[in-house]
């Protein structure tokens, strides 16, 4: 079977600084990885050259059976990537059914089925996007890289920022999402509710894929050298 | 849905704006309905312009370019009409036409074949480079007809009898107001429906955003360039009509000083809102007439009023007597 997802040897660099040493990752239809590591060890820039927001130098990206180089960053979210950014982004002066309506493309997601998802969108349907909380504006940003139909949903830090209670209703969401058998590939630090959600983990270090594995092979002993917990 | 406050001024607008006409036919004052007329075609423009300005947040400084365009669309094929002076002969024969459905057709291909490659090249950069480089290519065009001496130059060119519409005579200053009235309020129904419509939701959210538009698949030049298109074929139909009101067309409805006017409408009214530019060209109207018989320099006070607008209510008039803040 050849994987949904597939990173072999990437480095990147911003401007003269190498960012990214060698990143090599690969997704499964239907699986779901968590890519952690600590602050600054390249989980963001790994899933900025996925998006093509960010060009590599070395190495090969591949999704769905296409080689991601040059590629403009919104073929390649035509392709099937849909990513929930890092500080939500929603577009702050429309509506949240103006958001989801600006992204949609073709498919099983549509405005009910997210609102059956977050049934807190479907309340605050007209309103802006600016006046709704962290939380709701996280459960728009889902929502809306969910309208564009993806085959893999890419979350950078889904939950930074928020109260517990809000925290675990986006977990349940993205369970759902996982149940469902979307392909996910979320970064995140909390180690207790990836491991709800992940089937496994990637964990990059300076730049570099420096382990992988099944959920329940990371032990107690690698946690603490690499994720410092 | 209630009535909002906007929604009560833009109606208030839209029934004064049809009403005062009426009564100046009334009180047989046909000047009146000719300023009335011009607050019609300027409104037109600046619906066009804040398509792109007001939703998508591209400054263009040429949209003269493409009401000159429409304006000369209108001149050079009733010049012809009327010298019985074909365009062309060969390959095929091209006439001219005092038709205005016709050259209304012919200013909007027109426009929006100079909008796409003016718009190909402008919509790479951004700020303060797009626009001067849209004002650059207006001035291009506003030489190339000053120094066209086939269609006047300098001079300009001159409609002898309006222009034709089916079934209405033209020449009435009321019938011409009705045409210009409706045309506007086709555009400003189409403007609502495509600003609220996916492409219009993109368009906005590029400006907004443009990296997160991306990252959903919309490419922002694309969505840009379609709007740029449709922007100058509105003002381009603008033009078209204004070369008809005056039956005179020139270069100077091609110059930065039209681009700037057209912008002081959408500004004055209310960039982004729907009713902004008919709320700007009628105060811009109002006061070039009711100023300009008092003092000459009338431009003065003019520029100071946009100054208290740009830097106190960047909603513009609507955006005032709405009561709401809204920043562009």
């Amino acid at each position: 079977m050849t994987a949904l997802l597939e990173l072999s040897g990437v480095t990147a660099f911003y401007g003269a600084s190498q960012a990214l040493f060698g990143i090599d990752l690969s997704l499964n239809e239907g699986e779901a990885v968590a890519l952690m590591g600590r602050n600054g060890m390249g989980k963001t820039t790994t899933i900025k050259t996925i998006c093509r927001m960010m060009e590599h130098r070395d190495g090969l990206i591949r999704f769905a059976g296409q080689d991601l180089a040059r590629m403009p960053s919104h073929k390649a979210a035509r392709l099937g990537l849909g990513l929930v950014p890092e500080g939500r982004r929603c577009f702050a002066r429309l509506s949240v059914m103006e958001n989801l309506i600006a992204a949609a493309r073709p498919g099983e997601w549509d405005f009910d089925r997210v609102a059956g998802l977050f049934p807190r969108l479907a309340e605050r349907r007209d309103q802006k996007a600016m006046t709704l909380s962290g939380g709701e504006q996280q459960m728009l940003a889902i929502g809306r890289a969910l309208m564009t139909n993806p085959r893999l949903l890419i979350l950078d830090e889904a939950t930074e920022g928020l109260a517990p209670v809000v925290r675990q209703e986006i977990w349940a969401a993205i369970n759902q999402l996982k149940q469902s058998g979307l392909t996910i590939l979320v970064v995140d630090k909390s180690l207790k509710e990836l491991s709800g959600v992940a089937d496994r983990y990637v964990v990059v270090e300076k730049g570099v894929t420096a382990w992988t594995g099944a959920v329940n092979e990371l032990t107690d002993e690698l946690a603490d050298r690499y994720l410092g917990v | 849905m209630t009535m909002n406050r906007e929604t009560l001024i833009n109606t208030i607008l839209a029934v004064a704006f049809v009403a005062v006409p009426v009564i100046a036919m009334g009180m047989n004052e046909p000047f009146i309905i000719t300023l009335a007329t011009k607050v019609a075609i300027f409104a037109m423009a600046g619906v066009g312009l804040n398509l792109v300005l007001g939703f998508g947040g591209l400054v263009s400084f040429g949209h003269a370019a493409f009401f000159g365009i429409g304006g000369y669309a209108a001149g050079i094929l009733a010049s012809h009409a009327l010298n019985y002076e074909p365009i062309m002969e060969s390959p095929f024969l091209i006439e001219g036409t005092t038709q205005m459905i016709v050259i209304w057709i012919v200013a909007l291909i027109v426009s929006a074949l100079v909008a796409l490659a003016i718009g190909a090249i402008t919509l790479r950069t951004s700020g303060v480079y797009f626009i001067m480089i849209t004002l650059a290519f207006a001035q291009m065009i506003y030489y190339f007809a000053i120094s066209w001496p086939a269609y006047g130059g300098e001079d300009g060119l001159s409609i002898y009898v309006r222009n034709g519409f089916p079934g209405l005579n033209t020449l009435d200053p009321i019938s011409f107001f009705a045409l210009c009235a409706v045309m506007l309020g086709i555009v400003m129904l189409f403007s609502a429906i495509l600003i609220r419509s996916r492409f219009g939701l993109a368009l906005q959210g590029a400006r907004q955003n443009p990296q997160r538009m991306t990252a959903v698949g919309i490419a922002p030049f694309r969505i840009r360039l379609v709007a740029f298109v449709i922007s100058a074929m509105i003002t381009a139909l603008a033009g078209a009509l204004y070369a008809d009101l005056n039956r005179f067309v020139s270069p100077t409805m091609l110059s930065w000083h039209m681009s700037g006017e057209i912008m002081i409408f959408v500004i004055l009214g209310g960039v982004g809102r729907l009713f902004g530019p008919l709320a700007g060209a009628a105060l811009y109207i109002i006061l070039e007439h009711l100023l300009g018989s008092v003092w000459e320099f009338w431009q003065l006070p003019l520029g100071v009023l946009l100054l208290i607008v740009v830097l106190f209510a960047r909603g513009g008039l609507v955006g005032v007597l709405a009561g709401e803040r809204k920043h562009a």
